[in-house]
């Protein structure tokens, strides 16, 4: 019997079907009963989830009770005797079962659920094998909740877990029950799509088949998949998923309970990528360019060009001229491989960074964290500059949400864009991008004023010290040090931003000051496991940005779509285009890819390849490979180390991941001196400035061709938007045509008003195919009508 | 007087007479043997024989890939793939029946909600090729076409005693 370690908690003993356990005075009869595993039915309730008590399901016989009580809604008491298995017990589950099956439809041969149904497995434990009722069985319109949950609304029990959980956990409250009696029915409340980002998850918490997984529809069943746990590898929460596999495809993702992690739930963008991996432009065989044209080759002999290709530019030209790029979503092994191939080539060039404009702090990009992020549930006040962490880490997000739900947490941001998130801001600092290291230093300087201190002197200091904060800035910098569980959230946006730098070390000094915890996240994916592998630039060695601004002759890229995956995209195609050689290890072959690569050879992308994954709080977790390689491609160090091998350097001649592994263990993080502000000048105040944010569903290659994903509202980023004020300014209307320009680029784009967005700025998102013919996400732009 | 009379009995050929008077009597009698393929034996209405696919009387294909034929084949000689098809209904898109692994037990017949997949009375057939063993979905459907009326009236015969 499972045993209640923490001694302060206050216990009754209670006695279920003569066995004697123990419970927590104030719980329900049922949270005492599943951990001593006996089993009573239930459909409603759900253990992260508010009771609700309107299934009915779990009635069970109370002595002294004068009816039969639903196990989920009574508390516990000393002494209290519960009687699952009696004949009053069982009888009232025998009856609850034949109300609910009076109108589900029985249509399990059609349903997705079947096979893996909690009605159905119930139905069998609890149910009559024939139905008494002879009259008609009503009938419920579907719903359309968009392009990711698919409905039959007929099959609905009411149990309103769904409800539950859009309105407690995900926050949106966009389901709700409507009618009464026989004529209760689930529904949006205004026809509309779900817009949640944790969405999916209603479709594991329904118990029937009335919410089932839409791009998986009919295409399996529940018995014929295998489930291999892995990861998820668009943000660096690393969800714990289960892949579920039939013969060698991933036909859908479920989520894995890890309480440290992700809880029970799993964001959409982790749930519905993998379909991205059967897209038409996949890579399935190595291929290079002869005479600017593609051809189909053997392995041997893309191998041999691509190691022919870069010898030449690295005799050529020096071995400084070469730079190796990473995708962060590479596993620790491959990016160490990288590590290893750019270090026996010579070149210091290497980096995972491909996002981040700032080449100031060497080590941008690390994560610091005071706490685990698992704490930030339990948190008190959550200060989070430039993070749409809804969208970013939607799992993270959805733990600030607990704390603001379950301990009244204060939420502040300071950020570039009035987002939404799921939980009231006590205080919000929206200010254009161009003033975001002023405005964090105002609030450095309220906490030096509440802490009773002076700014020291130096750059850094000098600058808080010539602020002067207004009432926003003094009341987050109070609440953060009035908190006893404070967090000062540095996110994604504050990350990629050009001063990133800056604001990361006010960031640390706020913390300080409020002695609140600092969490300065990691990049996307794997970053940490990269900057464990050493895949940063070297001694001397060139940022991502760096390098491609300064243009070199040969580049090795793995993973990466030049348009896409790098900060300043008409730089990136540029510096790429010009070079002599340049080598990719790719999935997929996009236009770009395919106009600047002289080699592509056919990549795995992970979740087809093995490996280990490092996440923000430095746990690591092995994968294994979970679908088949989809034609000849093969695993990231598979390929390295072939290509190593042709290369000609040493330590690539192992032939399992394990020595790699050995190997990195043997190997020590690279390590930077502490980053100390040298001089401090802000952009001014002329002009707009661009918010290129990566939209939630453009983060990487496999998300941008998840077609579920690519229909959602979420991926609708193909326009600028710039605040009332600032049209006004230029004359500009909704809907108008405009010109966007950052120097030589510019795209032409409809504009919308809105007044989310700061005035000087415009909204443009990166990785978009619009935004992939301008310059830097983050920076100077100009903006114009398009006539 | 035993060994005399046994003496008579051998010189008479009574036993010759004996086994003679049966050949002549089946010599004139109808026959047993059947003309086949012109004459056939008559099956019982549950007899299993070769596979086919149903459709109901207006054309359309019963089955809705629950694969549970698939589920209970203790031979493992049903393959199904299953989609949505563009009218929103649950459809196979692939529904193949591996002739050399099946063992003709009925399972899945008894499985099907839908009186899809049906073992026929028909087993006169053969493969020729390699690769012609698997019996594909448009074949299958082919079959339950050709067949319907017998298939028909067999289930109608039975249904009493289900």
């Amino acid at each position: 019997m499972a045993t209640i370690q923490d001694k302060d908690i206050e216990l009754v003993t209670i006695e279920v079907d003569g066995r004697e356990i123990e419970a927590r005075k104030g719980e329900m009869v049922i949270q005492a009963t599943d951990r001593a595993d006996i089993e009573i039915p239930r459909f409603c309730y759900h253990h992260k989830l508010s009771i609700a008590a309107n299934c009915r399901m779990c009635l069970v016989d109370v002595e002294k009770a004068p009816k039969p009580l639903p196990a989920c809604a009574t508390p516990v008491a000393e002494g209290m005797k519960v009687f699952t298995r009696s004949r009053r017990a069982v009888d009232a589950q025998r009856g609850v079962m034949e109300f609910l099956l009076i109108n589900h439809p029985l249509d399990c041969p059609i349903c997705d659920q079947g096979g893996e149904c909690e009605l159905q497995d119930l139905a069998m434990g609890y149910g009559r094998s024939i139905s008494r009722f002879t009259e008609r069985k009503r009938v419920v319109a579907d719903k359309n909740l968009g392009p990711l949950v698919s409905t039959d609304m007929t099959r609905c029990i009411h149990c309103t877990r769904c409800v539950r959980f859009l309105e407690e956990i995900a926050g949106t409250a966009e389901l709700g029950g409507v009618g009464r009696g026989e004529h209760t029915e689930i529904s949006t409340f205004i026809e509309r799509n779900i817009e949640s980002e944790l969405s999916g998850n209603i479709i594991d918490l329904c118990p029937v088949g009335a919410l089932t997984n839409k791009p998986f529809r009919f295409s399996a069943r529940a018995w014929e998949m295998t489930a291999r746990p892995y990861i998820g590898t668009h943000d660096c929460v690393g969800s714990n998923l289960y892949f579920h596999v039939r013969g060698g495809k991933i036909m859908r993702a479920v989520p894995r309970e890890n309480e440290d992690i992700n809880e029970c739930w799993l964001a959409d963008r982790d749930r519905y990528s993998h379909f991205g991996l059967a897209a038409d432009d996949r890579v399935t065989v190595p291929r290079i360019k002869v005479d600017g044209k593609w051809q189909d080759t053997d392995w041997d002999t893309a191998l041999a060009r691509a190691a022919e290709l870069l010898g030449k530019a690295v005799d050529d030209h020096g071995a400084d001229q070469l730079g190796v790029l990473a995708s962060p979503r590479a596993t620790c092994e491959e990016h160490f491989l990288l590590r290893r191939l750019a270090e026996g080539l010579g070149t210091p060039h290497r980096d995972h960074r491909l996002r981040i404009l700032d080449s100031r702090d060497p080590a941008l990009g690390s994560a610091r964290l005071d706490r685990p992020l698992r704490d930030v549930s339990g948190a008190d006040a959550v200060f989070m500059v430039g993070s749409h962490l809804r969208h970013d880490q939607p799992i993270l997000n959805h733990r600030v949400r607990t704390a603001w739900r379950s301990n009244q947490a204060a939420v502040m941001d300071l950020n570039p864009v009035a987002w939404k998130f799921p939980f009231d801001m006590a205080e919000r600092l929206i200010v254009a991008p161009q003033h975001m290291t002023e405005t964090l230093a105002r609030v450095a300087r309220a906490a030096f004023d509440i802490a009773g201190q002076t700014p020291p002197d130096s750059p850094l200091g000098r600058f808080i010290a010539e602020r002067s904060p207004e009432p926003a800035a003094e009341k987050i910098a109070r609440v953060l040090a009035e908190s006893d569980n404070g967090f000062l959230l540095v996110g994604d946006q504050a990350l990629f931003h050009p001063e990133a730098a800056f604001l990361r070390a006010i960031a640390a000094e706020i913390a300080r000051l409020t002695e609140t915890a600092l969490m300065v996240l990691p990049g996307p994916a794997n970053s940490q496991g990269a900057w464990r592998a050493g895949m940063v630039p070297g001694e001397s060695g060139k940022s991502a940005s760096e390098q491609l601004a300064q243009g070199r002759k040969a580049y090795l890229l793995f993973d990466i779509e030049p348009e896409f995956d790098l900060a300043d995209a008409a730089t990136a195609r540029a510096g790429l285009a010009d070079a002599e050689a340049v080598i990719a290890l790719a999935a997929f072959a996009g236009s770009d890819l395919l106009d600047v690569a002289d080699v592509l050879l056919p990549l795995a992308p992970v979740p087809e390849t093995e490996g280990s994954y490092i996440n923000a709080d430095g746990h690591r977790q092995w994968l294994k490979p979970a679908a088949r390689p989809v034609g000849g491609a093969h695993a990231g160090w598979k390929i390295l180390r072939l290509f190593g091998e042709h290369m000609k350097i040493d330590g690539f001649d192992f032939s399992l991941l394990a020595e790699v592994d050995r190997m990195l263990d043997d190997t020590d993080a690279p390590t930077f001196p502490p980053f100390e502000v040298e001089s401090i000048e802000t952009a001014g105040d002329e002009g707009l400035w661009r918010i290129g944010p990566v939209p939630m569903y453009s983060v990487d290659a496999l998300v941008r061709r998840a077609p579920a994903l690519q229909q959602a509202h979420h991926a609708d980023n193909g326009f600028a938007a710039i605040n009332p004020a600032t049209a006004d300014a230029l004359g500009l209307k909704d809907g108008d045509d405009v010109l966007l320009r950052q120097g030589d680029a510019q795209v032409r784009s409809v504009l919308r008003i809105d007044d989310a967005i700061p005035p000087s700025s415009v909204w443009m998102a990166s990785a978009t195919c619009l935004a992939s013919h301008l310059g830097p996400a983050w920076g100077p732009i100009e903006l114009e009508k398009d006539q | 007087m035993q060994a005399i009379r046994q003496y008579f009995h051998s010189l008479m050929l009574l036993e010759l007479f004996k086994g003679l008077n049966v050949t002549f009597r089946y010599f004139h009698q109808p026959k047993f043997t059947l003309s086949y393929p012109e004459e056939k034996t008559p099956k019982s209405p549950r007899y299993r024989g070769l596979h086919a696919l149903r459709r109901y009387p207006n054309g359309e294909e019963r089955c809705i890939a629950c694969k549970l034929c698939e589920a209970v084949c203790p031979a493992l000689a049903i393959t199904i793939d299953s989609t949505q098809r563009e009218d929103g209904t649950r459809r196979t898109t692939r529904y193949d029946i591996d002739m050399f692994k099946c063992i003709y037990c009925g399972f899945c017949e008894e499985s099907c909600p839908v009186d899809s997949i049906v073992e026929t009375s028909f087993t006169d057939y053969h493969f020729e090729e390699r690769g012609e063993h698997i019996v594909d979905k448009q074949q299958l459907l082919a079959l339950g076409d050709r067949f319907e009326e017998q298939i028909a009236a067999d289930r109608a015969k039975d249904a009493p005693y289900r």
